[in-house]
């Protein structure tokens, strides 16, 4: 088991002929990924590393039966591609792209929730479906030896119990590497992205890390700014049923300064990594000060 | 607005006595820094006028002075709007404590500032949109204007993608009228694309210019007061890296984004834009390569030595993709590299204390 994606996920690839999205592809299908599709409007008829590419992700899903979509589009045309997603009834959409404006975000948030915008009178998501959308400006997701859909190098990572949680790209790296190293693998791993407003935020994920089999611990790396780790706080104090390790990135950052995520920034004393540490240590999680002390101090819960 | 005490005099006249002078600088906290100034008569504005012009607020000029008719202030409201990130909406905000002092009140009493949440829609109404109007404006002569008001603060918020929109004070004057005395309005970075009207307003001289050029290279840079520089890639891992000098005894310089790109040039203007600061005394370079290749970064390093003087000592921490071309071209030129975190931090550290 593992959460989001395995080896039966069925992908297309959204940007899929641009430069990022063709690399990425690439990636994917050399780690085993079932990339099946791309689109690219226009480019239909083409193929990218031996994928199909289509007009339309309508016509991407009936061809293919893709249940998954990842996104390397522009930000300029990344709210279309979302909504296209969201119209087709895809059940995952993951969101890489970096720089989406927050009314975009807003606006795809409600056609989530089952309530178009107005006057734009967008689609919305038919009533009693869901859809998962994880991003935008994220790395993506990797379940170990299972499937990566995103831009995380896949060699670092090692099938394993622990289940890792970020706001950030290369820090889940770094810690991801330290697992490893450790010989701790690794169920699935997802990345929040570092926008203010993201789709799936830590207690979604720690929700279904809770009730995932495979996995037993679970790593949260949190940073500056938002709420999300106080109502991942207050969630695994009522609900928590597996050890939680977490590290907050941005002690020494300045107030009001944003810290290259977009959602990164000191703005009330409640968005500092203190006041973060602080109620996630109340809540029983383990806070530790150097990533690479992450490993024993799971280890330690574990046992 | 007026630039010269000739154009003050000609709008003044327009306008009729008494008027207001308000200086133009885009920071907060103008009243409170004597920014603002009433004149009766030719004389005073003449007076005021120059005062101002002689001011710097918060270290920025009085470049230009609006020039507005005096209100006699009956009431003053507190209206904003932004979006609200925990419930990933837009929301309408009011008070009747409008003024200067908002801020504290939402600090202290943050009852006293109703919500309203559009939920998708760009036209308000219906039973709790009425109860947000009337509680805040229970005079029933003001709950139409009011509701205008917030009609045309929902329409620029949507047409210019503005992250926050207000206006405060909104006053009522003896007669009944509702007017905006000030207004201050966020645009939304990420959106910029699509307003190339705003991004020609951004005022190069209100940021710092180390960040700005940071901004024009796609790095991401803040300046700190202390004396490791860092070069590293991702929001994240800089912030921790940042965090781990800290805790190993040094003090970060700054944060450094150089972002995903493989793009050697990206070091070599990270690198001055870093040396620029001359409290640094070593360069932490902090990369987990995963879109980006390990073997630029090494390249730019390289290209870097060729094309500036790095007078200070480099530690290099490189892993991930293409680590051992990156190490072997770094090593043939006599540059170190760490492969873990905490000993290229614990060398920087040690370096910047000699």
């Amino acid at each position: 088991m593992s959460i989001l994606v395995d080896q039966n996920t069925k992908v297309i690839v959204q940007g899929i002929t641009g430069r990022d999205g063709s690399f990425h592809t690439e990636q994917m299908l050399g780690y085993g990924t079932r990339i099946v599709g791309g689109v690219t409007p226009g480019k239909g008829g083409q193929t990218v590393c031996g994928v199909p590419v289509f007009n339309t992700v309508a016509e991407a899903k009936k061809k293919t039966g893709a249940d998954t979509a990842v996104i390397y589009v522009p930000a300029p045309f990344a709210k279309d591609a979302i909504f296209e997603d969201i119209q087709a009834g895809m059940s995952l959409i993951i969101c890489i792209t970096e720089g989406i404006p927050i009314l975009d975000i807003v606006e795809v948030m409600r056609a989530l929730e089952g309530r178009p915008c107005l006057p734009a009178g967008r689609p919305c998501l038919p009533a009693g479906r869901q859809t998962r959308f994880i991003g935008p400006n994220c790395p993506g997701v990797i379940s170990p030896g299972k499937a990566k859909v995103g831009i995380m190098p896949g060699s670092i990572h090692q099938p394993g119990p622990v289940g890792v949680i970020s706001r950030s790209g290369t820090l889940t790296y770094e810690v991801v590497y330290n697992l490893t190293r450790s010989n701790m693998g690794q169920s699935t791993c997802v990345g929040l992205g570092g926008d203010p407003i993201t789709g799936m935020r830590f207690t979604d994920a720690l929700e279904m890390f809770m009730r995932d089999e495979e996995t037993q611990g679970i790593v949260m790396v949190g940073e500056i700014g938002g709420g999300d780790e106080q109502t991942a706080a207050e969630f695994i104090k009522k609900e928590g049923t597996k050890p939680v390790v977490g590290f907050i990135a941005g002690r020494t950052a300045p107030a009001g300064k944003r810290m290259g995520h977009a959602g990164a920034i000191i703005s009330s004393g409640e968005t500092t990594a203190e006041a973060k540490r602080q109620v996630l240590q109340e809540a029983g999680v383990t806070v530790v000060d150097f990533p690479d002390d992450i490993p024993a101090a799971l280890k330690k819960k574990l046992r | 607005m007026a630039a010269t005490l000739e154009e003050a005099v000609q709008i003044a006249l327009g306008i009729g006595y008494p008027v207001v002078l308000k200086s133009q600088v885009l920071v907060g906290g103008r009243g409170k820094a004597g920014g603002i100034k009433k004149a009766e008569d030719r004389g005073s504005l003449e007076k005021a006028f120059r005062e101002l012009k002689a001011l710097r607020i918060k270290g920025y000029p009085v470049e230009k002075v609006l020039i507005v008719r005096a209100v006699n202030i009956q009431k003053e409201f507190y209206v904003g709007m932004t979006v609200d990130y925990v419930k990933n909406d837009v929301v309408l905000m009011a008070s009747s404590a409008g003024g200067v002092d908002i801020e504290e009140t939402a600090r202290e009493n943050p009852e006293a500032i109703k919500k309203y949440y559009l939920r998708g829609s760009h036209r308000p109404g219906g039973k709790e949109w009425h109860s947000f109007i009337q509680d805040v404006f229970p005079a029933p002569s003001y709950q139409k204007k009011a509701a205008a008001v917030f009609q045309n603060l929902i329409n620029v918020f949507f047409a210019y993608d503005c992250s926050l929109a207000e206006i405060n004070p909104l006053v009522v004057d003896e007669a009944g009228e509702m007017c905006a005395a000030d207004a201050k309005i966020n645009f939304d970075d990420n959106a910029l694309f699509r307003h190339e009207d705003i991004r020609k307003m951004q005022d190069a001289r209100y940021e710092d210019s180390d960040e700005l050029k940071a901004r024009e290279h796609g790095l991401s840079f803040v300046k700190l007061d202390g004396n490791v520089g860092c070069i590293v890639n991702g929001a994240g891992l800089a912030m921790a890296t940042m965090d781990v000098i800290k805790l190993l005894g040094g003090r970060p310089a700054n944060f450094l984004d150089v972002g995903g790109s493989s793009n050697p040039e990206k070091v070599l203007h990270a690198l001055r834009i870093i040396l620029n600061n001359k409290e640094v005394k070593v360069v932490l370079m902090n990369i987990f390569g995963g879109i980006t290749r390990c073997d630029d970064i090494a390249k730019g390093i390289l290209e870097a030595g060729k094309r500036m003087d790095i007078s200070v000592p480099l530690v290099v921490r490189l892993i991930g993709t293409n680590e051992p071309q990156a190490k072997e071209i770094l090593a043939q030129n006599k540059i170190n590299t760490y492969s873990t975190m905490r000993e290229a931090v614990e060398k920087a550290v040690a370096l910047a204390k000699r």
